[in-house]
């Protein structure tokens, strides 16, 4: 269910840090979707409907559920 | 056994009558090997008092984020460096997401937006998309908009709206430590103008925020004061990037004794299940509160974070010989 950030990208998409190993962030990720886009670092927005969620960079275009 | 619960036994369960506040916080004190007894008795009282019924619902952030309030908890306030975004969702999107809610068995979805109370537009949206899901889904609509003017509580009964959601979140003592923006006694003042209109008042709050056990019972006796029809009870989430970011997530006992407390102060009122039990409680306190008090769920996502599958909790439900509210007993 969850859209898996290439292990490339750059930012981490819950904490906006550099990616690396993020626990808190890896746990926290189970009952959240992303904020941040793993690519630029922008705020996403993210729209949660009661089944599944998507989130938009407008630079990198649109994940999803 | 606890002398309390003997005393509840007699009170709540016999004939109805909801703890005080020094009872509630007897229940809230008891030690761990009493907590059984006490959530044993929580489900008897509410298996008499409110039948094995659960009510299912949805909900869905209608406008996220941005909001000017000032709420410690919430990820939606525009004055915390929170990564959460304004964003709106558009009339389609609403009607899918009651469709989704609908799916699971669901009697109610509620819509909610991240606001002090609503503007023009907001009410519009709510105009078209209320009229919008009606026409289109088998489900009842209730509302969660923050505080209305009396002009506002009418049109929301106009628009078929039958309960509103407007939670007091912490007890009156403490809310000054968690909001500045606005009072305690400004949200008990929508909350009478949405009781007198005859729409259902839906009214909880969030554990966890700092409060001290003697005011989570001070919460529970002002609520049982209020007579609500739902009870929404929330566990502390803690978001990144607000004033309660940090704290810790209460311990699964004390949500637990909660659950049972909250239970034997209002044996009538539809319980329910709120976000974060899944951090404070797991899988397994998930079951214990569903025999200990709790009524009713919301499945499924929340407003900014996400929940366990619908279909986990229906399951349960199910394995619980516990049946789903259907619309017709609603209605
Ligand atoms: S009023 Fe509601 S949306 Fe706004 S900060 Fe408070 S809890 Fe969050
Ligand atoms: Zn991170
Ligand atoms: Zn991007």
């Amino acid at each position: 269910m969850t859209a898996v950030a290439p292990v490339t990208a750059p930012w981490c998409d819950r904490c906006g840090e550099p990616a690396g190993d993020h626990p808190a962030c890896a746990a926290a990720r189970r009952l959240e979707p992303p904020r941040y886009c793993p690519q630029c670092r922008r705020r996403m927005k993210v729209q949660v409907l009661p089944a599944g969620w998507s989130a938009t960079c407008v630079e990198h275009g649109t994940v999803s559920s | 056994m606890a002398e309390i619960l003997d005393r509840a036994r007699a009170q709540v369960l016999e004939n109805g009558v909801g703890l005080d506040e020094e009872g509630i916080l007897e229940i809230l004190r008891l030690p761990d090997e009493e907590l059984p007894a006490a959530l044993q008795l929580a489900h008897e009282v509410r298996m008499k008092w409110c039948g094995p019924e659960v009510e299912v619902e949805g909900i869905v952030s209608l406008k996220t984020g941005g909001c000017p309030e000032d709420c410690h908890f919430c990820s939606q306030s525009g004055l915390f460096t929170s990564p959460v975004r304004a964003v709106w969702l558009d009339i389609p999107q609403l009607v899918e997401a009651a469709k989704q809610t609908a799916a699971t068995g669901a009697t109610e979805f509620c819509i909610v937006a991240a606001v002090r109370g609503p503007d023009a537009r907001l009410m519009q949206q709510m105009r078209e998309g209320v009229a919008a899901i009606k026409a289109a889904v088998d489900i009842q609509v209730a509302a969660s908009l923050g505080m209305l003017s009396q002009e506002q509580v009418d049109e929301l009964v106009e628009m078929g709206v039958h309960r509103y959601n407007h939670n007091l979140e912490t007890c009156r003592s403490y809310f000054p430590n968690v909001v500045t923006t606005h009072s305690w006694e400004e949200r008990w003042e929508t909350l009478k103008m949405v009781r007198d209109s005859g729409m259902e008042v839906c009214c909880g709050g969030i554990l966890g925020l700092g409060e001290t056990v003697e005011q989570r019972a001070e919460f529970a006796a002002q609520l049982a004061a209020l007579d609500p029809h739902e009870v929404p009870l929330n566990f502390l989430n803690p978001r990144p990037g607000t004033p309660l970011g940090d704290r810790p997530v209460v311990e699964g006992k004390d949500a637990l004794r909660a659950i049972a407390a909250f239970r034997l102060a209002m044996p009538r009122t539809i319980l329910r299940y709120a976000g974060g039990r899944e951090i404070t409680l797991g899988d397994l306190g998930t079951r214990e509160g569903l025999l200990g008090g709790i009524n009713a769920v919301i499945v499924g996502n929340y407003l900014t974070t996400l929940g366990r599958p619908a279909t986990a909790d229906i399951d349960l439900l199910q394995d619980l010989s516990m049946p789903v509210k259907s619309l017709s007993a609603t209605l």
